[in-house]
C-alpha cells in the first residue's frame, strides 16, 4: 500500500490541458494544413499525382480532409511549398462541404441547436461502432479515456449499448461485412440521436475507398453531424470537435 | 523441460534441417523466379508439408499463385526456425477443385485451407471443420459455381447435455474494440468450447496491395491493423525492396528498428494497462495506459503521428533522428524505465493481480506448437521463437534483442513475457540511438526499381503481436499479380479459443485482451 501511494505521488497529475496551451503539440505534428495556391506554378499537379487518395485538387488548389491521410505525400512532391500541415489539431466540421480547404480560413465545427445542446451539453453518452476500422481511430477513441485525456471530465463518455446511447462514433470505410450490425446499432440508439464520423475511412473510405468489400464511409441514410478527419485524429482533434459540437469550446476558453 | 518433439520420439529440432526436400529455399527478404519454386502433385505437397512439419518448420502462408482460374495453384511458405531457411513448394491441381487436407496432420493450416475455400471454392478433403473464414458477403452474391457452401456461414458447434447452454457475443461489443462475434458453449460457468467467427472488418485489403497505386499501396499496409502500422508497412517495404534485390542504407533500417521496437513498447505497455483494467487494478490501468501514450508520443515526435504512419517508405525512412532529438529521448527513455519497472513491481507483486492472472487461460506448449502460435503468445507457452532472431532481416542481423521466454502458457506469462520484452527493447532502442550516423538524404532512403518478372517474394518481420508475413508473386511483364498478407493474429485466434476451454467464461475478457489480437489484421 505504501509503495502504491509513493508510485502515485511519483506519477503526479498529467492530464492534459484543452485547449492545449502553445507549443504543447511538437512541430513535427501533422495537424491542419495550410494551402498557399498563390505559389502554385502553372499547370503544376505534382501533389494531386502524389495524394494516395485523391484528397487534392489542383486548379484552384484544394485538400479535402475527409479523405487527408496526412501523410505529406503532397508536400514531398510539391515543388514551391504550397501545402503546409500546421501543428494545429483544430480539424473537425460539421458539414462535409467544410472540410475542403481552398486556402483560406476553414469553418470550423458548429454547436448544435439550442434545444438538443440543452439535452446532451452537459452530459453525452457515445457508443463506438467500429465498422472496419484498422484499429488506430478505435485506439484513440480509447486513448480518450485515460488519465491524460480525461474525456469524462466534460460529461462525456462511452457507453456498453447503444440503447444507453445518445449518438454513435463510427469508424472505419463500414464494410459489407459490418453495414448490418451498424443499421442495427443505429436502429437501437433511441432519437435524438448523433452520429459522428471518426477518421478519414469513416469520411470517405480513406486508403479504402473503392474496395469491393466496403461502403466507402458511413452510409448516406445516416446524417452526420460531425466529422472528425485524421488517419487516426489526434485525441486532442477529438476532443476540439466534440466541445466544438455542445457549442462548449468558449466555456474552456478556445478559439 | 523437453521440447514436444522429444515426446513424440524424434530427434531434437537443431540437428533437422529442409536438406533433400523437394522445396525451394530462400532467406527472409529473399526473392525466388517462380521456376525454381517445385510444382508438385497434391499428394507430393502433402508428404513434403508433412515431412517439413515433422522436420521443424511451421507453415507461414498459404496462397494462390496468379495464373489460369481454371487451373489453380498454391504455394505453401515453410519456416524453418533453427536454419533460418524458408521453403517454398507448389502443388498444381489443375482443373481440381479439391485436394487432400493438411489440417488433420498440420493443424496449423487449418485458416489457410479455409481462406482457399472461400475465396476459390478449393475444397480440402478431410478438413475437420471447414467453413469460410472471412464470410465474404461479397462471393454470397457470386454464382454458385464459384460461391462456397452459403449454409456453411451458420454452422456452428453445438453441445448438449444437462446444464449446456450457449452464449453468443458480437459482433458489436460493450467495449470501444473491433466487431467479432464469439459462440460459448459452457455447462454453467465452465466454457467447454469458444468458437470464434470473424470477417466483419474484411475491407478488401490483398486486392488493393496488389492492384492499387504504389503511394496507395504503402497507405493500405498501413492500415491492415492500425497499432501495427510500423511493423505492417516495414514488412510491405522490406517486400517491394527484396523484388526490387535493393537494401535501404544502414541510418533507414537503424531508425526502422526504433520504430518497430517503439511500437512494441508503446503496445505491450497498453496491453499490460488493459489487463489490469480488466481485472478492476486501477493503478496499474491508469499509470501503464499514460505511458503507453508518453511512447505513442515518442513515435510523434520521430515521425509526426502517434503511430509512426509515415516513417517507413519504400527504400528506408522518411524521417531522420536529429542529434538534439536523440538527446530529448534518451532521458525520457531512462525515466520512463524507473517509471515501468515501479508499476511493474506493485502489478506482479499483488496478490489480487497474481489470483486473477495465474493459472487463467492456459495454452500448453504441445497446443502452441501445433497450432502454429507466434509471438509473445507462444514464447508465454514456451515456444522459443522469434523472427528477429531466427529469421533476421535489417537491422537486426547486427543488433540482437534477446528473446524473452515464459513456459507457463497462462495470463500471468503473457503478460511477464511483455514485461521482459519492453525491457530488451528499451535497451535496444537506448544502444541505437546512441550511435551516430550520417543524416543527409541519401543515408535516409535508397531508391527501389521496379520488380523483375515471375517471381515470389517473401517478408516477414516480428511485430509486436508476432510473425507478419507480406508474400507477393509478379506475372511475365513484372507487375504484382499476387499480393498475400499473413497477420499473426490468423495463427493466433485460434490459441485463444483453445486456452478458454475449461475457464470460467466470466474470464474472457481477461484471456482476450492477454492475446490482444488483431480483427483487422485477421480480416484484411
Amino acid at each position: 500500500m505504501q509503495r502504491m501511494l509513493r508510485a502515485r505521488l511519483r506519477q503526479g497529475h498529467r492530464t492534459f490541458e484543452v485547449p492545449p496551451g502553445p507549443g504543447s503539440l511538437p512541430d513535427i505534428f501533422r495537424g491542419r494544413p495550410e494551402l498557399a495556391p498563390q505559389l502554385c506554378e502553372q499547370g503544376c499537379s505534382a501533389c494531386a499525382v502524389a495524394c494516395p487518395t485523391g484528397a487534392i485538387g489542383t486548379q484552384p488548389l484544394t485538400l479535402d480532409l475527409g479523405k487527408c491521410l496526412f501523410c505529406t505525400a503532397c508536400t514531398d512532391a510539391c515543388p514551391s511549398g504550397a501545402i503546409r500541415f500546421r501543428p494545429d489539431q483544430r480539424l473537425a466540421a460539421s458539414a462535409r462541404e467544410d472540410l475542403v480547404l481552398r486556402g483560406k480560413e476553414q469553418s470550423s465545427a458548429r454547436a448544435l441547436d439550442e434545444k438538443t445542446r440543452r439535452l446532451f451539453g452537459r452530459s453525452l453518452k457515445l457508443r463506438s461502432v467500429a465498422a472496419g476500422d484498422c484499429s488506430g481511430c478505435a485506439a484513440e477513441l480509447v486513448a480518450l479515456g485515460n488519465v491524460v485525456f480525461d474525456l469524462g471530465r466534460f460529461g462525456i463518455q462511452f457507453v456498453a449499448s447503444p440503447r444507453h446511447a445518445d449518438g454513435l462514433v463510427i469508424t472505419g470505410p463500414v464494410t459489407r461485412n459490418m453495414q448490418k450490425a451498424l443499421l442495427d446499432a443505429w436502429e437501437a440508439t433511441p432519437s435524438p440521436r448523433l452520429v459522428i464520423a471518426v477518421g478519414a475511412c469513416a469520411i470517405s473510405g480513406g486508403p479504402f475507398a473503392g474496395a469491393e468489400a466496403s461502403l466507402g464511409g458511413v452510409p448516406r441514410e445516416m446524417k452526420v453531424d460531425l466529422y472528425v478527419p485524421g488517419c487516426p485524429p489526434h485525441p486532442l482533434t477529438l476532443i476540439d470537435g466534440l466541445l466544438r459540437l455542445l457549442g462548449r469550446m468558449e466555456e474552456v476558453g478556445g478559439s | 523441460m523437453t521440447h514436444w518433439m522429444d515426446r513424440l520420439g524424434l530427434p531434437g529440432l537443431d540437428t533437422l534441417d529442409l536438406d533433400g526436400l523437394p522445396v525451394a529455399r530462400m532467406r527472409n527478404g529473399g526473392c525466388l523466379a517462380l521456376d525454381e519454386v517445385p510444382r508438385l502433385s497434391p499428394a507430393d505437397f502433402h508428404a513434403a508439408c508433412v515431412e517439413a512439419r515433422a522436420r521443424g518448420a511451421r507453415l507461414s502462408a498459404m496462397f494462390v499463385l496468379p495464373g489460369d482460374e481454371r487451373e489453380r495453384t498454391v504455394a505453401a511458405v515453410l519456416a524453418h526456425d533453427a536454419t533460418s531457411q524458408l521453403g517454398v513448394v507448389a502443388m498444381v491441381l489443375g482443373g481440381a477443385r479439391s485436394y487432400p487436407s493438411l489440417t488433420a496432420e498440420i493443424p496449423q493450416a487449418h485458416p489457410f485451407e479455409r481462406e482457399l475455400f472461400e475465396r476459390y471454392g478449393l475444397r480440402p478433403e478431410g478438413h475437420p471443420w471447414l467453413k469460410p473464414l472471412r464470410r465474404n458477403l461479397a462471393l454470397e452474391d457470386a454464382p454458385p459455381a464459384r460461391a462456397p457452401r452459403r449454409e456453411a456461414f451458420a454452422d456452428f458447434h453445438r453441445t448438449a447435455g444437462d446444464g449446456v447452454h450457449e452464449v453468443a457475443v458480437g459482433p458489436v461489443h460493450a467495449g470501444v474494440i473491433e466487431p467479432g462475434h464469439f459462440r460459448f458453449q459452457c455447462r454453467g460457468e465452465r466454457v467447454m468450447h469458444l468458437e470464434i467467427r470473424l470477417g466483419y472488418q474484411h475491407r478488401g485489403a490483398e486486392a488493393l496491395l496488389r492492384d492499387a497505386a504504389p503511394v496507395r499501396r504503402l497507405a493500405v499496409a498501413e492500415s491492415i491493423a492500425g497499432d501495427t502500422a510500423i511493423g505492417h508497412s516495414l514488412a510491405h517495404c522490406a517486400l517491394r525492396e527484396a523484388l526490387a534485390g535493393v537494401e535501404p542504407p544502414l541510418e533507414a533500417q537503424r531508425l526502422r528498428g526504433v520504430g518497430l521496437e517503439l511500437e512494441r513498447i508503446a503496445n505491450h505497455v497498453g496491453d499490460l494497462g488493459a489487463l489490469c483494467g480488466d481485472i478492476g487494478f486501477l493503478p496499474g490501468s491508469a499509470w501503464f495506459g499514460r505511458m503507453r501514450g508518453d511512447f505513442l508520443n515518442m513515435l510523434m515526435l520521430i515521425s509526426g503521428n502517434r503511430f509512426g504512419r509515415g516513417l517507413v517508405k519504400p527504400g528506408g525512412v522518411r524521417f531522420a533522428v536529429p542529434e538534439t532529438l536523440a538527446g530529448f529521448i534518451l532521458p525520457l527513455l531512462n525515466r520512463l524505465e524507473d517509471e515501468l519497472s515501479e508499476v511493474s513491481e506493485i502489478v506482479f507483486d499483488s496478490p489480487s493481480v497474481l489470483g486473477r492472472f495465474e493459472d487463467a487461460g492456459v495454452l500448453d506448449r504441445v497446443a502452441a506448437e501445433d497450432l502454429g502460435i507466434v509471438g509473445p503468445a507462444a514464447r508465454a507457452s514456451g515456444c522459443d521463437r522469434d523472427v528477429r532472431r531466427d529469421h533476421p532481416a535489417g537491422i537486426h542481423r547486427f543488433a540482437l534483442v534477446p528473446v524473452a521466454m515464459v513456459e507457463a502458457g497462462d495470463v500471468m506469462s503473457r503478460a511477464l513475457v511483455r514485461w521482459l520484452e519492453v525491457q530488451r527493447s528499451l535497451q535496444f532502442v537506448r544502444e541505437q540511438l546512441r550511435m551516430r550516423h550520417s543524416q543527409g538524404a541519401s543515408a535516409l532512403a535508397c531508391d527501389v526499381p521496379p520488380p523483375p518478372p515471375s517471381s515470389v517474394a517473401v517478408a516477414m518481420v516480428e511485430g509486436w503481436r508476432g510473425e507478419i508475413v507480406h508474400a507477393s508473386v509478379t506475372d511475365a511483364d513484372g507487375r504484382v499479380a499476387g499480393y498475400s498478407v499473413v497477420d499473426p493474429s490468423v495463427h493466433n485466434w485460434f490459441g485463444l479459443a483453445f486456452a478458454m476451454r475449461d475457464n470460467p467464461i466470466s474470464d474472457f475478457p481477461l484471456c482476450n485482451k492477454s492475446f490482444n489480437l488483431s480483427y483487422a489484421g485477421h480480416d484484411l
